[in-house]
């Protein structure tokens, strides 16, 4: 990062939490606070102001932002909580999040994957959690075997107790490191990234689902505590206690993520009938999942970064007679490589009316077309609405599925809803 | 496997351990390819654990991280298979990671380069930046492939030996050294093309084909030709 961004960055968090950072670091009265003196203040900014507080990074590939926004919602049964709800998730963002609540003691951080190792060490975090890892952006990621190493080297390096998703083989193997763990049998359904053995590179024995273990090394899936029941719509704790989850937001991954919650308020002494109403109110996470009305039709945005995420998606899907439209951008958030599309069996899609959109949409057309999926190709969501509504103009409902920049692309159109 | 002798087996080597980023592609437009003229095909994936089979058509490699690309090179050369089969006169087509381990020798160590299985004459090393972009490259006339679009993603340097040839002249990108991009020696190809190379060159894809099923139909031109003329368009 060069230094002017990084210095706007933290002028903008010291002019939000001017007083309080004054305070935290005894260096102004916040009136002469800006960015020269922010940048040479920045080494150890976070680390003061993480101080005394009980602090949770939450980091995974997919479903950090709605997962930090489950465990915040519940652990306000506590008190005021300090957390970057719009994903900001790196060491700047954390910044701005303490900054504007000195008075939270609790913090909940969602946290960049490649950031935990730092950010655990400067916020001496008494909570991990962790949910998954898989192929993301892979332009300029880092490889996902060395991330949960450094992962493992960090916990074992930490006094954290982490909660973690025991399903995910790689994300098991790196909490293993920590002294202290709760397990969550919270499921994994990409499992394309960890066929091996994150110890020793053995091809892993995966059945019966979710059991999993070496048989080289013999490091297998840790004993759980608390587990998800996706078809039940439950979660069990570990008195063994079923409760019913009924959440606004959609899917299995929503409720594997429920799940993580549940036992991460748990740590902070939470029970789960305490923290459900809380989290039962949440109907969108930075507009995700959210339905845009335009013509009497109700649009809803799915947001899938990755293959792990469109394979979510897809479970979401409304009944088949709901058109799908699919874009695609390859700009630098997105990853400059379209690869990925190829790692997505499409052919779930097969007999629904299906759009594709987007700067690379004819990579997807031709994706869609070797998994033999009918589509049509299309400029525009609005563009979409007046085809079908021609056709049918009792039209109700129509899901959308994007990546990253696609996705702001369209919830700019409509006026960046939340 | 079937022991039909019209049908089209591809192999698929070690999916567990060589599938980074869209290698599944070029299975999919394979079959896809050979299935539109009439062929049957089956496909075989074989997990690092299990023996390769040496009676497939067409074997394919994908790539890898470094731990995983070493591990799929060991557990090769100790089954022996892919070797036996290429000898056999299958075709090869190997991506990245999986191009390097085919090769003569492979790793970062310049001082200590780790064997390979020894059925593409190239070495690889490490090259001191990544190449990580848009890539173009113009095949050896003698293959009838015409100019290639990919993603290239790596920080490998591959020579190519007297016994093979370079697959291409590189126009944009770095390939195996910023002058010339993969290798072939008799139907054993090598690219650094990674992930769905064969759907973005339909062509490259058809070449397989013709080297195990002779002469093929052409197919009327659809979505792979439109995004490979789309792609030139948009990097060059
Ligand atoms: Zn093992």
């Amino acid at each position: 990062m060069s230094e002017l961004p990084l210095r706007a960055q933290l002028a903008a968090a010291l002019g939000k939490g001017a007083a309080s950072l004054s305070r935290a670091t005894g260096r102004g009265d916040g009136s002469v606070i800006g960015g020269r003196i922010a940048l040479k203040v920045e080494p150890n900014l976070l680390a003061e102001l993480a101080r005394g507080r009980r602090i949770a990074l939450v980091s995974a590939t997919n479903g950090k932002t709605t997962t930090t926004r489950l465990i915040a919602s519940a652990l306000r049964e506590i008190g005021e909580i300090a957390t970057n709800e719009h994903g900001a998730n790196m060491p700047t963002g954390h910044i701005t999040a303490l900054a504007n609540h000195p008075k939270a003691r609790i913090g909940v951080l969602e946290t960049d994957e490649k950031y935990l190792p730092q950010v655990l060490r400067e916020t001496n975090a008494v909570v991990v959690v962790l949910m998954n890892l898989s192929r993301d952006q892979m332009d300029r990621a880092s490889e996902i075997n060395l991330l949960a190493k450094k992962w493992r080297d960090a916990l074992a390096n930490s006094q954290a107790h982490v909660v973690a998703n025991a399903d995910d083989p790689l994300v098991a193997w790196a909490g293993l490191g920590a002294p202290h763990a709760t397990w969550v049998a919270a499921g994994q359904r990409w499992k394309e990234d960890s066929w091996c053995c994150p110890e020793c590179g053995g091809h892993l024995k995966r059945e019966p689902d979710p059991h999993w273990e070496c048989p080289e090394c013999g490091l297998r899936r840790p004993h759980t505590t608390w587990s998800v029941n996706t078809a039940a719509d439950t979660v069990t704790d570990p008195q063994g206690v079923e409760h019913k989850l009924q959440l606004r937001l959609p899917g299995d991954a929503n409720r594997s993520n429920a799940a993580i919650a549940l036992a991460t308020a748990a740590a902070y002494g939470i029970r789960p009938e305490q923290a459900l109403p809380r989290i039962r109110q949440i109907e969108s996470v930075a507009g995700r999942y959210t339905s845009i009305v335009t013509r009497g039709v109700e649009v809803r945005l799915l947001l899938a970064k990755n293959p792990a995420g469109w394979l979510e998606s897809f479970a979401v899907l409304d009944p088949p007679r709901v058109p799908v439209i699919l874009s695609v951008n390859a700009q630098v958030p997105d990853g400059r490589d379209t690869s990925w599309l190829w790692d997505v069996d499409y052919t779930v899609l097969r007999g629904r009316r299906v759009f594709v959109m987007g700067e690379r949409r004819t990579d997807l057309a031709l994706r869609l077309e070797t998994d033999e999926v009918a589509f049509e190709v299309a400029d525009s969501v609005e563009q979409v609405l007046t085809r079908l509504k021609a056709e049918q103009p009792d039209i109700t409902k129509v899901d959308v599925i994007a990546n990253y920049t696609a996705f702001q692309q369209i919830r700019t159109a409509y006026g960046r809803v939340q | 496997m079937s022991d039909t002798s019209s049908t089209l087996r591809i192999v698929w080597i070690y999916p567990d351990l060589l599938s980074t980023y869209g290698d599944q592609g070029n299975v999919l437009v394979l079959r896809r390819r050979a299935e539109l003229r009439g062929i049957p095909t089956e496909v075989v994936r074989v997990h690092s654990s299990d023996p390769v089979p040496v009676e497939g058509d067409i074997y394919l490699l994908g790539g890898g991280e470094d731990r995983p690309q070493i591990l799929a090179a060991q557990r090769l050369r100790a089954d022996g298979g892919l070797k036996r089969a290429a000898e056999r006169g299958a075709a090869v087509f190997a991506v990245c990671a999986g191009y390097q381990i085919i090769g003569e020798t492979y790793g970062d160590d310049a001082a200590n380069p780790l064997p390979g299985v020894g059925i593409l004459d190239v070495r690889s090393g490490r090259g001191d930046t990544r190449a990580v972009g848009e890539i173009v490259a113009d095949v050896d006339p003698a293959l009838g492939v015409g100019r290639i679009t990919g993603f290239e993603n790596h920080q490998g340097r591959t020579s190519v030996g007297p016994s093979a040839k370079p697959l291409s002249t590189t126009v944009l990108g770095i390939g195996n050294d910023g002058a010339t991009e993969g290798a072939y020696q008799g139907q054993v190809l090598g690219t650094y093309l990674h992930g769905p190379a064969l759907p973005r060159n339909p062509a490259l894809a058809d070449l397989l084909l013709r080297w195990r099923v002779g002469d093929i139909q052409p197919l009327p031109p659809s979505w792979g030709e439109r995004l490979h003329d789309e792609r030139l368009a948009a990097v060059l």
